[in-house]
């Protein structure tokens, strides 16, 4: 659908975000808010080796402390849960909420130790004995993936989980037929999201009703689910409750096995139990890592810069269980060419294991990671042929005639128009203007340089990655859904049946509906019930919410639309296409009688008699809706994957100190393109926080093991976070290319900014520092690493001496 | 992380809390709790008891003697920030506060905290070194003084002996008309610890002769190090002298290296946040006019 | 041991052990939950409360040590139920928040810093706000929205409140465009015809 955005009443509109309410006043209601009557505390016992078997565990010291009740081992979790769910198929690589027989990180959970209090916890914990045999161990993942390393699971026989290459086109024949070659390799650094509320969870058994009901910070598809299959028990006997306020996830807060522990935990002790995570349970044990990936990369090219081919060998450090890594491998396939018609691409991808805390989906799922790794090769591409990087840029990006547009890899990107995005973004800065500045800091001893990226946000997630990877998953049902009841006295209630996690849905939601019955959405409630009163959801990720929560709740808002206007038609005596429907009210355009919002409803819910033939009394409607174009399996390793495709163009103006090397951010402007804005400041809201979370991973975040295995950036001490004096002021430059898939035009948003914030910040350094002959090919970029770099440029080369 | 049990006593003098502290092995004094009690939640310490001397009036206020400056131990950060003896006679204290921390660590972090807590990348010990302060320390027996230098050993090590509180810190205030401070540090994040910080102090004659200085270097080593540039008196402190007299006295330094910055980092940097904090403690001084300091 | 803590103009006493923190105290003795726990360790500022006024983390105080101070939480800004202060709406405004949890701390540090100034430049909001980390919006709205509330004050013709103002501050207490002197004087004023 095309949408003229000056059409709309409250699409596009400056609507307060109606959650930002509750907060402002410290009332929102977060999982460690929950307070059940009789509830118990955990706290637990983590591994201090990076591999060791179990020897024994002695809890008869903790459990005489005061006020504790029970300490939980692997054991007897193991024989009471089914071990956590595989993505791939790789059914000897278990993995359990608690170590069993061996530990395979340091920071791995080995016990739980339950109190009447967490600090009673803490203290029992301390008098838990295990004892250890250590084992070898692995930390690089190019050292796991030698056959004689030491495999993290020994039954699966060696640390790769997947290796496997894809072939989309004749690769082989356009390098062949290519002037010009070059290939490189880049690091993404081992960092992720780190919400500031950790993960917890409460949950209480009532086995007189057979139910478990579960409280937690969660932002994960499919979550009652897979609690009922890991619990044994049916999948209607677990209620989540969704209207927990969750303090940012961006991906990661999926803790199944908090939440299994704590469910097992429950039910053993018939009372509720409830663990939240601190800060240390968090970083080294939460599981909540992101990406950490060695990119090698071929380009084949010609004279003009026009990439023809690309070769790309993903190899990444799943850590000591598969989580959700390898299939943060598999995502990027979506849009694997970036916003560039690049004709054929080798893609293998390698996940492997090692004894490092384990991955989990980190906003992008993996997009980020492959964006720096794209945007460096044409940045390489450029340098040697000493040509513009923008100018190769426009010459490789798809047209705007072009969409829609079939990847090698089988998606088709729906619409855009880069060139005019990034033609607003160089007439808001000025940029030869901006080249000046460049200059002016030069000259005033400074090195300075301009970072550029363009990347593509693909959106509407579905899971089409899983099918791909692993053969016997055929996954292609992907939904979201939406209820409207328009009650006795005329007022709205709508349910949604996901959590949220900052991203205002209750606010996206009621101006989509109001803008359908074109109503003030400010008197439209939005709830969330909890998981048994709920339609299907597959939850905010693969920035999906507002083309499929958006989707949904406009087609039952038309499905309402339209038995309002017929049941007025039907008074009148007309065929509902001889009637007008506006702003509630249904008129007859002949006499101009009109029957109003408050005497249709009356007849929906007290005339029977008034009502067509066949129609059902109310006003309710409930849409359930599959995400677009996402229905088929892959075939010959092609999928669709994502239907709908943002666009962002990051320019970065960036000064070093020579002697110092700390790079500062000078300028940031990012034009964005997300087809159909539904609020304002949601989506701003969503791109300034990408970039700060990608300039934490170009510059500041690491998750660092040491040579020992041991995780040294543990707290908030060492794993830096960029406060209001790291994140610049930043620029947005809008432009609209609508989705044709989607119901106003709107794409997704939520990972904006940060898909190409490292891209662009990693080239605002290198730019900065190439007149010297150097760069980084490694994100984080840490201050010390650049100012040793310059000092070693700098130096005096030794004279040559004839013999 | 919640803190292994222990008793608090708040006692109502200093000699009583001094009595409490050496009675007890297992006792730690706490103030703002700005370094101890992170390092409580995290139970890399485990006293058995806390002796809360922060409301002690023995400890509070900021008093000014002939050629000094006594910074009561308790003061907080954000209080020597702003006060007007500080600014005026130890120019040096109240340039770096702002970089100490944030904001709220500011209001509750005391002076006496910081250099008890002696980190060798923190900036008020770098100041007490740098001028020259010494440390009172109180017992049961009395008080004795020490030399900032003496009192700083290893990283988080002092010549605190059990039983005694740091009770007073005693700034040296120069005499000299014209005086002026230079401070740089380089650290990830604005207020972060200092991979290396440096700070410098320099009087001036009314030709603009160096007839002063004095210059501290942090985050190197185990402490913050006083450095010898007294080669620098009776120089104008062009740039020359001051790389020559800089290379010269970091040449014997060992830094360390971490995570967060090489040792090669740390001495190079070092010696240009030296060179610039002297340059800039020059300009402040050249600034105040010969009229103004006759 | 049993502590007596005036919290949001209120008496409350609770007993505690000595290492409860008065963030744990806030939020399980007293049910004020607004303020939250992110790192325990004095990072994050997620715990910020203010103590006569000026913003501190209370994961670092023991409640044994909050006595005799005025403690105020994010639920001692709204004027009445329902109803949100000059602050807090401001974030409502430009939607200065996400998902919420870094926000009472924000807010806290913003009162404290609009009760020095009311024409902060952005590098002493962004200074006032250095303790408080966000991950979800990057700042930008946040500084908007202190921007916005400043703006507002200034207009405001309501007396400025002060509380716990610093002697040093007093230049800034001088009445500012659109406030009644009225409000800061001791005896009743005749309305301005």
């Amino acid at each position: 659908m095309t949408a003229d955005p000056a059409a709309f009443r409250f699409v596009s509109t400056n609507r307060r975000v109606r959650e930002d309410r509750r907060f402002v006043a410290g009332h929102g209601q977060y999982v460690a808010d929950v307070a059940l009557e009789g509830m118990l505390h955990v706290a637990v016992l983590s591994s201090p080796h990076p591999a060791a078997r179990i020897v024994s565990i002695d809890a008869s010291a903790a459990l005489a402390m005061p006020g504790v009740h029970y300490v939980l081992t692997g054991d007897e979790l193991a024989a009471a849960t089914d071990p956590l769910m595989n993505g791939l198929d790789t059914p000897l690589v278990q993995r359990h909420p608690l170590a069993v027989g061996q530990v395979r990180y340091a920071g791995e959970w080995v016990a739980a130790v339950v109190a009447d209090n967490r600090a009673l916890a803490e203290d029992a914990v301390e008098n838990v004995d295990v004892r250890y045999e250590p084992l070898p161990f692995v930390i690089s993942a190019e050292e796991a993936l030698k056959p004689d390393s030491p495999p993290v699971h020994s039954a699966h026989g060696s640390n790769v989980l997947l290796d496997r290459t894809f072939v989309w086109g004749e690769v082989d024949k356009h390098f062949a037929e290519s002037s010009r070659q070059l290939s490189f390799r880049v690091t993404w650094g081992r960092s992720s999201t780190v919400p500031i509320e950790t993960f917890g969870v409460a949950a209480s058994w009532d086995p007189w009703r057979e139910m478990l009901d579960v409280w937690a910070s969660i932002q994960m598809p499919k979550y009652p689910d897979q609690i009922a299959r890991a619990l044994r028990i049916p999948a209607n006997g677990v209620r989540v409750h969704q209207d927990v306020d969750v303090g940012g996830s961006y991906g990661v807060k999926r803790g199944i096995k908090q939440t299994v522990l704590v469910a097992h935990l429950a039910r053993r002790l018939g009372r509720p139990v409830r663990l939240i995570e601190d800060r240390l349970e968090n970083m080294g044990g939460g599981d909540a890592h992101g990406p950490d990936r060695i990119f090698d990369v071929e380009v084949a090219f010609n004279d003009d810069g026009i990439v023809k081919s690309m070769k790309m060998r993903a190899l990444d450090n799943a850590g000591a269980y598969a989580g959700r890594a390898p299939f943060q491998l598999g995502k990027p396939i979506g849009a694997i060419v970036g916003p560039y018609r690049i004709e054929s691409v080798q893609y293998r991808a390698q996940s492997v294991t090692t004894n490092k805390a384990v991955q989990e989906a980190v906003r992008g799922f993996g997009q980020a990671p492959t964006n720096y790794a794209i945007e460096t090769a044409i940045d390489k591409v450029a340098a040697s042929l000493g040509l513009d990087r923008i100018e190769v840029r426009r010459r490789n990006f798809i047209r705007k005639e072009q969409f829609p547009y079939l990847i090698p890899s089988g998606s088709t990107y729906d619409s855009g128009d880069y060139h005019t995005v990034v033609d607003k973004v160089l007439a808001h800065i000025d940029f030869a203007a901006l080249e000046k500045e460049r200059d002016r800091l030069r000259g005033e001893g400074l090195l300075a340089g301009i970072g550029i990226a363009a990347c593509l946000e693909p959106s509407g997630g579905n899971s089409a990655f899983e099918p791909l990877l692993n053969e016997k998953n055929t996954t292609t049902t992907w939904m979201d859904s939406c209820r409207i009841n328009i009650d006795g006295l005329g007022f709205v209630t709508v349910t949604i049946h996901t959590t949220s996690s900052g991203q205002g849905h209750e606010t996206l939601v009621a101006t989509v509906i109001g803008e359908v019955l074109q109503i003030e959405p400010d008197l439209i409630r939005v709830v969330r019930p909890d998981s048994l009163a709920c339609l299907p959801s597959n939850t905010p990720v693969g920035s999906r919410m507002a083309i499929m929560l958006g989707g949904a709740a406009f087609h039952a808002a038309q499905k309402l639309k339209t038995k309002l206007t017929r049941i007025g038609a039907h008074q009148f005596g007309l065929g509902e296409d001889k009637v007008i429907y506006a702003a509630g009210a249904v008129t007859d355009p002949r006499g101009g009688k009109q029957l109003g919002w408050a005497e249709i409803v009356n007849i929906a819910h007290r005339n029977y008699h008034l009502l067509p033939e066949g129609m059902e009394p109310g006003l309710e409607s409930t849409h359930v809706m599959q995400v677009p174009t996402g229905e088929r399996l892959p075939k010959d390793g092609r999928v669709q994957m994502y239907p709908c495709h943002s666009f962002e163009f990051h320019v970065v103006l960036m000064a070093i100190d020579p002697e110092l090397g700390k790079p500062e951010i000078r300028r940031y402007v990012i034009g964005h393109d997300c087809g159909t804005v539904i609020n304002p400041h949601i989506v701003k809201g969503m791109t300034l926080g990408g970039i700060a979370h990608g300039l934490g991973a170009a510059l500041l975040e690491e998750f660092v093991y040491n040579g020992e295995g041991q995780l040294i950036t543990q707290s908030f001490m060492d794993y830096l976070l960029p406060s209001a004096h790291e994140v610049p002021e930043v620029e947005i430059v809008h432009h609209c290319t609508p989705s044709p898939f989607t119901v106003f035009g709107q794409k997704g948003s939520g990972e904006s900014g940060y898909l190409g914030a490292p891209a662009a910040i990693s080239a605002a350094v290198n730019d900065c520092v190439a007149s010297l002959g150097i760069s980084f090919n490694k994100l984080p970029i840490r201050i010390s690493a650049i100012g040793d770099a310059i000092a070693e440029a700098q130096q005096p080369k030794p004279q040559e001496h004839a013999t | 992380m919640k803190p292994a049990p222990f008793d608090y006593v708040r006692p109502g003098s200093l000699a009583e809390a001094c009595r409490l502290l050496a009675a007890d092995e297992d006792a730690r004094l706490i103030a703002g709790g700005q370094t101890l009690v992170p390092m409580l939640a995290m139970r890399l310490a485990r006293p058995a008891k806390l002796i809360d001397i922060l409301r002690l009036p023995e400890l509070a206020g900021i008093r000014q003697e002939k050629g000094a400056v006594i910074v009561g131990a308790t003061t907080r950060q954000a209080q020597a920030e702003r006060d007007p003896v500080i600014r005026a006679a130890v120019p040096m204290l109240a340039r770096v506060l702002p970089w100490v921390g944030h904001p709220p660590t500011r209001n509750r972090g005391t002076i006496g905290g910081s250099i008890a807590n002696a980190d060798p990348s923190a900036e008020i010990p770098l100041v007490a070194v740098t001028l020259s302060a010494d440390i009172v320390l109180s017992s049961a027996d009395g008080a004795r003084s020490i030399a900032a230098d003496d009192f700083f050993m290893e990283p988080m090590v002092t010549a605190l002996r059990h039983g005694e509180c740091v009770s007073a810190v005693r700034f040296p205030v120069w005499s000299h008309k014209r005086v002026g401070v230079g401070f740089f540090e380089i650290s990830a994040r604005r207020s972060d610890f200092a991979f290396v910080s440096a700070a410098a102090q320099v009087a001036l004659d009314e030709e603009g002769r160096c007839i002063d200085v004095a210059l501290g270097l942090g985050g190197v080593g185990d402490r913050p190090l006083r450095l010898d540039v007294s080669s620098l008196v009776a120089t104008d402190l062009n740039a020359a002298s001051v790389a020559e007299a800089v290379n010269a006295v970091l040449a014997e330094v060992e830094p360390t290296s971490d995570l967060h910055a090489s040792a090669a980092y740390r001495r190079r940097v070092g010696v240009t946040l030296c060179i610039r904090a002297l340059e800039q403690a020059r300009a402040n001084a050249a600034a105040i006019s010969r009229e103004s300091a006759r | 041991m049993k502590v007596d803590l005036r919290i949001n103009g209120a008496v409350r006493s609770a007993e505690v052990e000595p290492r409860k923190t008065l963030l744990d105290a806030l939020r399980e003795n007293f049910l004020l939950c607004g303020t939250h726990a992110g790192c325990e360790h004095g990072v994050c500022g997620a715990c910020t409360v203010l103590i006569d006024g000026e913003p501190v983390r209370s994961c670092l105080m023991f409640a044994v040590q909050a006595d005799g101070y005025e403690i105020t939480t994010i639920e001692g800004l709204a004027p009445a139920p329902g109803e949100l202060s000059v602050i807090q709406d401001a974030f409502c405004e430009t939607h200065g928040l996400q998902c919420g949890y870094c926000t009472s701390g924000m807010i806290l540090a913003a009162d404290a810093l609009l009760r020095q100034t009311l024409s902060p430049t952005r590098e002493e909001i962004a200074e006032a706000i250095s303790g408080n980390i966000c991950r979800c919006t990057g700042y930008g709205q946040i500084i908007e929205a202190v921007q916005f509330a400043a703006d507002r004050l200034r207009k405001a013709n309501t007396p400025r409140p002060h509380h716990g103002v610093h002697a040093a501050q007093a230049e800034h207490d001088a009445p500012v465009e659109g406030v009644l002197e009225a409000a800061e004087a001791d005896e009743p004023v005749a309305e301005a015809k």
